[in-house]
């Protein structure tokens, strides 16, 4: 008889199935399955690997995308409305012919956002290592992977070698407790973790999400939950897959097939922290009582249910300086009711909000309503898979209906990058992630929500609880 | 990578909170691919009185005379958080910064200068803000030492210890390639994706790259 093996955290077994040997002190080599390049950092990093003569040493497993400053207009080419971003276009497309990987191209029907194309496409699997210089990579955690972001350097390593040097994180358990109310989603969840442990509470974790809130989750709301990892400074968060994600991987373009498929899914079945695990540090959530979240200040822990007023500085969990920093940055002041505020704009995609189902839920509300006078309103489908697809159930209709525009996919106006951007001191209600100072345009005032608050919110022309249109319960 | 072992410089405070990479380098400044030419875009949306300008904005730190020569920047806690762009690390280098000194870094950030030759120090808000104090009255004389050999932060007669992974102590202190020294295991590399295949040949059983499109004329 062998003794009883000591219970093991997922990390544990991921950690362990991509050792290729310890560097000491807590760094080991780890086997890298899946890279991911985009044009904006992945460009450099090719370029730079190409230079110092090093080739990638396997390119089948190598994927980039057009996605940050790819235009969002239709028939767009290689020309940006960001000055001087056809040239990352360009360079990246010779790179990544040049080192033969996988590309979907500006017009290629399966590009879109990298963390919405990568699940789309069965790229990233259950159990395998993802790497992408990008901070939203964890989004693809969701999918029982260990993905995080890096900068160019470390990807040129990964290109290279196949592996990273990385300092084992410590693990934390994110458990969620009870039952999601109606209406709420897995983008309140993660804003109301971030609220209330802040924006440095997962500094040098792995995050693992569990629980039944997290279990009663379906894929795509699972990758917004793991989204927003990052704004929590965690190293990466991940879900343990079981039978829904590997229902959804089934028959993908780029996951396994046959026999191998069969062979993989047994494996993954192994992919759970075993009973008595024990964490670095665990915290418990209860959502049963949760509300539609927004954010009133300019970090993505400065967020508060949506029927709330502006907090004092004493309730902001954040320092005087900071406190108000923001609000003058928000032109706000402590107690004033966050549903009184009158937005600009309303925006609804980026790798945290863009799929399919988020689409759905706001076309939802849109249906027989139109956008408040005044109000600038943008839809940009996560892909272009995402994108036909509701064409296809007819929402593109129901968003121009409304008086949204329906855009081709891509990051868009997450983020300024000197092209588009929403104006000065404008007030945004948006379904991205990040609502730093001047993130989606200079001196724009970002507040971050659901699909569903920013498409009611479009409608009556200020930030609003959605359930106050849609007549539910509350 | 040039080696770090000892720097004496000035040190200049952006004490702020959560100090993003779009703040060290807005997204509007990173005009080519390119790990170079970037100094200019460096802190731009506080530096210049202008969005896109470059008259220098006489508020902002690094533009006052005082801290001319800054190589030490002290920060804010989540210093670096936000976008991965290691543009940002580039950009800090290429101004001549050496050392970042905060309460907590963001990983992605942290990492990034650890791979360029940037010492990023964790010490408590308090340490950081006793840095500032000291460094107030004079930056200029009143200048800072960081050795990295000793993991010891030296302003006047305070001394503050910092802890660093040897990792990334070895590589700053040596000014290693991580390539480089990676591929000094190729065998072990090598070794365990031949044991990976039996175990999961569906990580490796992608197909090749057919779906490369061709520019449009």
């Amino acid at each position: 008889m062998t003794a009883p093996a000591t219970p093991r955290t997922l990390l544990d077994k991921l950690w362990t199935s991509h050792l290729v040997r310890e560097l000491g002190e807590g760094v080991a080599l780890i086997a890298i399955d899946r890279i991911f390049l985009h044009e904006r950092t992945g460009s450099v990093a090719l370029k730079s690997l190409k230079d110092t003569g090093r080739p990638v040493l396997d390119p089948s497993r190598v994927f980039c995308t057009m996605d940050h400053i790819v235009d969002t207009t239709p028939d767009r080419g290689d020309a940006t409305r960001m000055p001087g971003g056809t040239a990352f276009i360009v360079e990246t497309r010779e790179a990544a012919q040049a080192a033969g990987i996988h590309l979907f191209d500006v017009r290629d029907p399966l590009q879109g956002i990298v963390h919405v194309i990568s699940p789309e496409l069965g790229i990233v699997l259950p159990g395998a290592t993802v790497v992408c210089p990008d901070s939203h990579t964890c989004t693809q955690g969701a999918m029982g992977a260990f993905a995080w972001g890096i900068g160019s350097t470390e990807a040129e390593h990964a290109l290279a070698t196949g592996t990273l040097r990385v300092k084992r994180p410590k693990t934390m358990r994110v458990r969620f407790e009870g039952a999601l109310p109606e209406g709420v989603t897995a983008k309140d969840m993660t804003l109301a973790l971030i609220a209330a442990h802040g924006s440095v509470g997962g500094n040098g974790y792995a995050v693992e999400y569990a629980g039944p809130a997290v279990e009663a989750l379906e894929i795509e709301a699972r990758l917004t939950l793991c989204n927003m990892a990052t704004e929590f400074s965690a190293v990466t968060g991940f879900i343990a897959p079981d039978a829904k994600t590997f229902e959804y991987l089934r028959g993908r373009a780029h996951a396994p097939v046959g026999a191998e498929w069969e062979q993989a899914v047994e494996s993954w079945q192994a992919l759970r922290s075993d009973d008595g695990a024990v964490f670095d540090k665990e915290i418990v959530i209860d959502v049963s009582n949760l509300s539609p979240m927004i954010t009133w200040g300019t970090s993505p822990q400065h967020a508060v249910p949506i029927r709330a007023s502006v907090p004092a500085q004493a309730e902001s969990g954040t320092t005087a300086e900071a406190y108000s920093r923001a609000l003058q940055y928000m032109d706000l002041k402590p107690g004033v009711p966050l549903e009184s505020l009158k937005i600009d704009a309303a925006f609804i995609g980026s790798c945290t909000n863009s799929r399919l189902s988020d689409l759905r839920r706001a076309a939802h509300i849109l249906r027989g309503r139109r956008v408040a006078a005044g109000v600038r309103a943008i839809c940009v489908p996560g892909s272009m898979s995402v994108k036909k697809a509701a064409e296809a159930e007819g929402l593109d209709q129901v968003f121009r209906d409304a008086g949204f525009e329906w855009r081709e996919s891509g990051c868009s106006m997450c983020f300024f990058a000197g092209g588009e951007s929403f104006g000065k001191q404008e007030r945004v209600v948006s379904s991205t992630n990040r609502n730093f100072e001047s993130r989606q345009g200079p001196e724009t005032r970002s507040h971050l929500a659901s699909p569903e608050t920013v498409a009611a919110s479009a409608v009556v022309g200020h930030l609003v609880d959605f359930r106050r249109l849609t007549g539910e319960v509350i | 990578m040039e080696p770090f072992r000892f720097l004496r410089a000035v040190a200049a405070p952006i004490l702020r909170a959560n100090v993003d990479t779009d703040a060290i380098i807005p997204s509007r400044e990173m005009k080519s691919v390119s790990k170079t030419g970037l100094v200019d875009g460096l802190f731009a949306g506080w530096r210049y009185t202008e969005i896109g300008g470059r008259e220098p904005n006489p508020e902002f730190v690094l533009n006052q005379p005082a801290y001319a020569g800054t190589k030490i920047l002290l920060g804010g806690e989540n210093f670096g958080c936000g976008s991965s762009r290691e543009h940002a690390v580039w950009a800090l280098h290429e101004y001549g910064i050496r050392v970042v000194i905060a309460p907590s870094f963001s990983p992605i950030f942290r990492g990034n200068c650890v791979r360029n030759g940037i010492v990023p120090v964790t010490l408590p808000a308090e340490s950081v803000a006793q840095l500032a104090e000291f460094i107030a009255p004079d930056p200029q004389a009143r200048q800072i030492d960081v050795d990295l050999e000793a993991c010891q932060v030296r302003a006047g007669v305070h001394v503050y210890s910092f802890e660093l992974e040897s990792e990334a102590r070895e590589m700053l202190l040596e000014g290693l390639d991580g390539i480089d020294l990676t591929l000094k295991h190729r065998a072990d590399i090598d070794a365990f994706v031949v044991r990976d295949r039996l175990q999961r040949p569906w990580i490796y059983s992608l197909v090749t790259p057919t779906n490369v499109e061709k520019p449009r004329a």
